[in-house]
Order: structure tokens, then C-alpha cells, then sequence
């Protein structure tokens, strides 16, 4: 039962795992690359830390094992705002089909805020 | 059930760490290398769990933390350093 437990979370696991890294290949962004790679990739993480706690039943594997998951956990969101703020403020170009950046006045004053994304600033990051 | 289990994990993962390589390879600005260095941490540390709990080699899942670790501190050095105006 345990076994039969333990492949379906690594099953689960991984395959969240593997639309994370398909979800960063293929979106058009990096804001949208760096959602789909955060939230993907961390409940896949989650499910294989569950089915490997699971497999290896001892006090120090599991302690080990969840102080990985807090910490991942704890760290990914935090990661993945520096990096936003950052690309932000580096001037990254927005997706061409983005419908709303409530961050435009502030950041580019005087510029409209409508199609935020074919306006934003072609700096040279080619 | 396991062994299955064991097996599709290896391959999916290494299959979403060399997607993650060809954006780091392609990614057209320094941020998006830096997604794909962060989900490459993640998927490794991924990795190093299951092979630990497969072949129940318990002393791996430390080196997990310290890799985990790294990936974070290296990911905010990242943002720092794009965020001080040097991108590229």
C-alpha cells in the first residue's frame, strides 16, 4: 500500500514537475515563464517529498525531508518576486497581447495605459 | 508499483531539466536565464529526493538542502545584480 502510494506521488510529482518546465519553454513571457515554473514546479515537489517520506520511514529521513519541503516552500515565492520586481524595473518588455499594467504610471510617467505591451520601451535586451 | 513509479519520475525529470536547459540556452534576456537556473535547482533537488528514496542512500538528501540552498541565495544575487541596471 505504501509502495502503491508512493509511485502515484512520484507519478503525480514529476508529471507537475515536467509542465513546469514545458510551461517555461513555452510562454510567451517572463512574468508568465516565472508563474507557470513557481507554482508548477513547487507542488511537484510537494508530491515527490510526500511519496519519498513515504518510502523511507525513518525519523531522521522525514525531518530531513520536510525541512526540504518548508524550505522550498518558503523560498520559491520569495525568488520569484525579486526576480519580477527586478525584470520589472530592468525594463523587460511586456507580452504583446498583455491587457493590463497597473504598474505603467508609476514606473513611465506620462505614458498611456492602454496595450501596455506593443508601448512598453524597446530597451536592448535581444 | 514503486519501481514504475521510480522510473517515470527519473525520466520526466531529466526530460523537464534539459526542457529547462534549452530556455536557459535560448532565453532572450537575463531574467529568463535565471527562471530557467531556479526550476533547474528545482527539478534537481526533485531528483536527488527520489534517487535517495529509491536506493535508500539517506545522506543525499542533505546534499538537497545545501543545493536547494544555493539555488536561492544565487536567485536573489540574480535579481540584485539585474535589478542595479546591468542586464546583459
Amino acid at each position: 500500500m505504501t509502495d502503491f502510494i508512493t509511485g502515484v506521488m512520484w507519478i503525480t510529482g514529476s508529471s507537475f514537475a515536467f509542465l513546469a518546465a514545458l510551461g517555461v519553454l513555452r510562454m510567451p513571457d517572463v512574468f508568465t515563464r516565472m508563474q507557470a515554473s513557481t507554482k508548477a514546479s513547487t507542488l511537484g515537489l510537494g508530491c515527490l517529498l510526500v511519496g519519498a517520506a513515504l518510502q523511507l520511514a525513518d525519523l531522521a529521513s522525514i525531518i530531513r525531508v520536510i525541512s526540504i519541503g518548508a524550505f522550498i516552500f518558503l523560498t520559491t515565492p520569495v525568488s520569484a518576486h525579486v526576480i519580477a520586481r527586478a525584470s520589472y524595473r530592468a525594463d523587460i518588455p511586456l507580452w504583446d497581447g498583455t491587457v493590463l499594467d497597473e504598474r505603467r504610471e508609476r514606473a513611465h510617467p506620462g505614458a498611456t495605459n492602454q496595450s501596455a505591451g506593443s508601448q512598453a520601451t524597446p530597451a536592448n535586451h535581444a | 508499483m514503486v519501481e514504475f513509479g521510480t522510473q517515470f519520475a527519473l525520466v520526466t525529470l531529466g526530460m523537464s531539466m534539459l526542457i529547462a536547459v534549452v530556455r536557459l540556452v535560448k532565453g532572450p534576456s537575463l531574467p529568463d536565464r535565471v527562471v530557467a537556473m531556479d526550476l533547474l535547482g528545482v527539478l534537481v533537488v526533485g531528483l536527488i529526493v527520489v534517487l535517495a528514496a529509491s536506493t535508500s542512500v539517506r545522506a543525499a538528501l542533505d546534499a538537497a538542502i545545501v543545493i536547494a540552498l544555493i539555488a536561492f541565495v544565487a536567485t536573489v544575487a540574480y535579481g540584485t545584480y539585474i535589478e542595479r541596471g546591468h542586464p546583459e
